[in-house]
């Protein structure tokens, strides 16, 4: 029984991992960069729900949606100012860019909410729903995230593979100029990307705050860590490996915790990580590509 | 010939340009023209200065993103600043000892780097910087789990456990007390000792960079496939870049712990590394110099601006930004130009185009 409430803590916290890094690799697939103020949209989208509802005593899910719809506002806005004038420019100018929104959000959020920790109380209340006489028990939380989890993944595969918006995103992703000569507005596209990617962060982010309640401006940077390293270890640009990765991340980091060392945790994942790219250099789903001179 | 005569050039400024900052400053603090808080970052930034060297030879001359540099860093920390407390008896004499705790802090991070050069050859671009991260994040979680304590009977170590499983003797010192990390370091850290180790860092890289090795790792760099078919071993020389880059971030980190009293694991986080990388990028990628005044510019900003405390980092960030779009982006660079071109047409020829 402790077996099975392991795991499924652990494909709950995967499943946020999951939405992170979902975000991750959108954007990673279509402008080849890493963007390290995803975590802090999180942040962003977390804050924004903990005001409207226990503040301004919205019900939860306007709570969300006006995260939702901030953090999209947020993501587009960052896109426009920070990355679209690099667009050409070297990766690790754009990496270091992000960086610097990722400190910039940080220090705003300190700034406007202060430092001291908020109580994230659940957006889904405290309920657990018992099992096999009361000996399993599994939060409402860990249910609604893996089922928004499973809900975003089979959106997100419909609206890639089937819309014209989705296709679009994919054209642009494998070749941008050739991409501009069908009539794709490549821009449009990009932006249309990093929209997605920051609605799901904030959705990651109430359900990370829902299920571990402290709120703080540096919440977002280590969960925003994990889950790049899961969009890595599925194959970063393949939307399942995104998945894949993160829920696999999210059950070792729980089993080490309960059957390693609570202390090693990390460590343990981020070992399994370097075994797998060791054994599999692009990941698990990743493409294989193949150089030219 | 001229070209040789230019290079030596451009490393006789750099050398001239950390001694005469060195003599400089040396001056100011002497008069007492310096405030103590900016006196107090002096060894830092000579740390700061050798770590963002040793990155440049990673990203800029072998051209591979790392973001966990911090954790060599750590290494060279924690077993330097144990073995001077170990040698405290052996060796009276604080400069000496201070340079053989640099000594074994380079060894011990150089072989941490050795270790994570085994993936490093088989992975590329963005999965190599993953390893790097993940690689910086699990030594500082073991670190995190470590005691080390030291008796007549030598060093005891012990392993996620607590400072009693040490069972150490009635003369017996805790030295790493798990996420205490170290505590009650003397601190031997001196201005001098840290421009000595950037000469010495200078020296090994620069000398690296202006060599047939070092010609190899650039070659590597700018086109793998074509290097490895004139017959340069990737293996070879990707690890001698990668570990002497670790080396020299340990001896950075023992330089840095040794100005401290008390030094933990947390300290060398993701965000340690990202900042030593900022000073690589800021400074240029490649450009040992650039990498220097970066670093040291960069640590001393924040200190000024205390005096706008909440808002210094925002500001910070903001820079950074503008800083990064204004030197990359085209349009802006076309422009930059064609002013710069009109006061001074030589600058112009002398811009080259970045890959």
């Amino acid at each position: 029984m402790t077996f099975l409430s392991y795991l499924i803590s652990g494909i709950s916290l995967g499943s946020v991992y999951a939405i992170i890094a979902l975000g991750y690799t959108m954007v990673y697939g279509i402008s080849k960069m890493l963007n390290f103020a995803h975590g802090d949209v999180i942040m962003v989208g977390a804050y924004v729900c903990f005001f409207a509802t226990f503040r301004w005593n919205l019900p939860p899910v306007a709570g969300v949606l006006l995260a939702m719809v901030l953090c999209t506002i947020l993501g587009v806005v960052i896109e426009r100012l920070a990355y679209k004038p690099l667009r050409s420019a070297a990766s690790l100018a754009v990496l270091i860019t992000a960086i610097g929104v990722s400190y910039f959000l940080q220090n705003a959020a300190q700034l406007l909410w202060t430092s001291n920790p908020k109580v994230f109380t659940s957006v889904v209340g405290n309920g657990s729903v018992k099992l096999f006489g009361g000996q399993l028990s599994i939060s409402v939380i860990a249910i609604v995230t893996i089922a928004a989890c499973i809900i975003i993944m089979i959106a997100l595969t419909w609206f890639t593979g089937m819309t014209k918006m989705g296709k679009a995103m994919r054209a642009c992703s494998e070749d941008k100029g050739a991409a501009q000569l069908m009539g794709i507005s490549v821009n449009f596209t990009i932006s249309v990307t990093f929209a997605i990617g920051s609605a799901l962060a904030a959705i990651a982010g109430v359900l990370l705050c829902s299920a571990y309640p402290t709120l703080m401006p540096t919440t977002g940077s280590m969960p925003g860590i994990k889950a790049f390293t899961a969009a890595v270890f599925g194959g970063i640009g393949s939307i399942p490996g995104a998945m894949i990765g993160g829920i696999l991340l999210g059950l070792i980091e729980i089993f080490g915790k309960a059957y390693i060392s609570t202390q090693l945790s990390d460590a343990i994942v981020f070992a399994v990580l370097i075994i797998v790219l060791l054994v599999k250099p692009t990941g698990l789903l990743g493409k294989q590509v193949h150089e030219k001179v | 010939m001229k070209r040789i005569s230019k290079t030596a050039h451009s490393n006789l400024y750099t050398y001239g340009f950390v001694i005469i900052a060195y003599a400089v400053l040396m001056l100011i603090t002497a008069t007492g023209g310096i405030s103590s808080s900016l006196k107090g970052q002096l060894v830092p930034i000579c740390a700061y200065v050798v770590m963002a060297v040793s990155l440049n030879l990673t990203v800029g001359v072998l051209g591979e993103l790392s973001l966990g540099h911090a954790g060599f860093m750590s290494v060279g920390a924690f077993t330097g600043v144990v073995a001077c407390i170990s040698l405290e008896a052996l060796i009276p004499l604080a400069p000496l000892r201070m340079a053989i705790s640099m000594v074994i802090g380079a060894l011990c991070a150089g072989m941490a780097g050795a270790l994570i050069g085994i993936p490093v050859l088989r992975l590329r671009g963005d999965y190599l910087a993953i390893v790097t991260l993940a690689f910086g994040e699990i030594i500082k979680n073991i670190i995190n789990c470590l005691y080390v304590g030291t008796d007549s009977r030598g060093l005891h170590i012990s392993f996620l456990t607590n400072s009693d499983a040490l069972n150490l003797g009635e003369d017996g010192r805790v030295i790493i007390d798990g996420p205490m990390g170290i505590s009650g370091i003397t601190k031997i850290s001196t201005f001098t000792t840290g421009i000595i180790l950037i000469l010495v860092t200078l020296f090994i890289v620069l000398n690296l960079v202006n060599s047939r090795s070092g010609r190899a790792i650039m070659a590597l760099r700018d086109n793998r496939i074509a290097a490895e078919s004139v017959g340069i071993p990737v293996t070879k020389y990707k690890m001698m870049a990668f570990v002497i880059s670790a080396a020299l971030a340990g001896a950075a980190g023992t330089l840095y712990a040794m100005n401290y009293s008390t030094i933990i694991a947390t300290k060398f986080n993701f965000n340690t590394s990202i900042l030593i990388l900022v000073f690589v990028v800021l400074g240029g990628l490649g450009n040992v110099l650039g990498s220097i005044i970066a670093a040291a510019v960069l640590t001393v900003i924040p200190e000024l601006l205390r005096e706008f405390d909440d808002y210094r980092m925002l500001v910070y960030a903001i820079v950074l930004i503008l800083v990064m779009i204004a030197t990359n982006n085209a349009v802006f660079k076309s422009m930059l130009r064609r002013v710069l071109g009109k006061i001074r047409p030589s600058i112009t020829k002398d811009v080259k185009e970045g890959p």
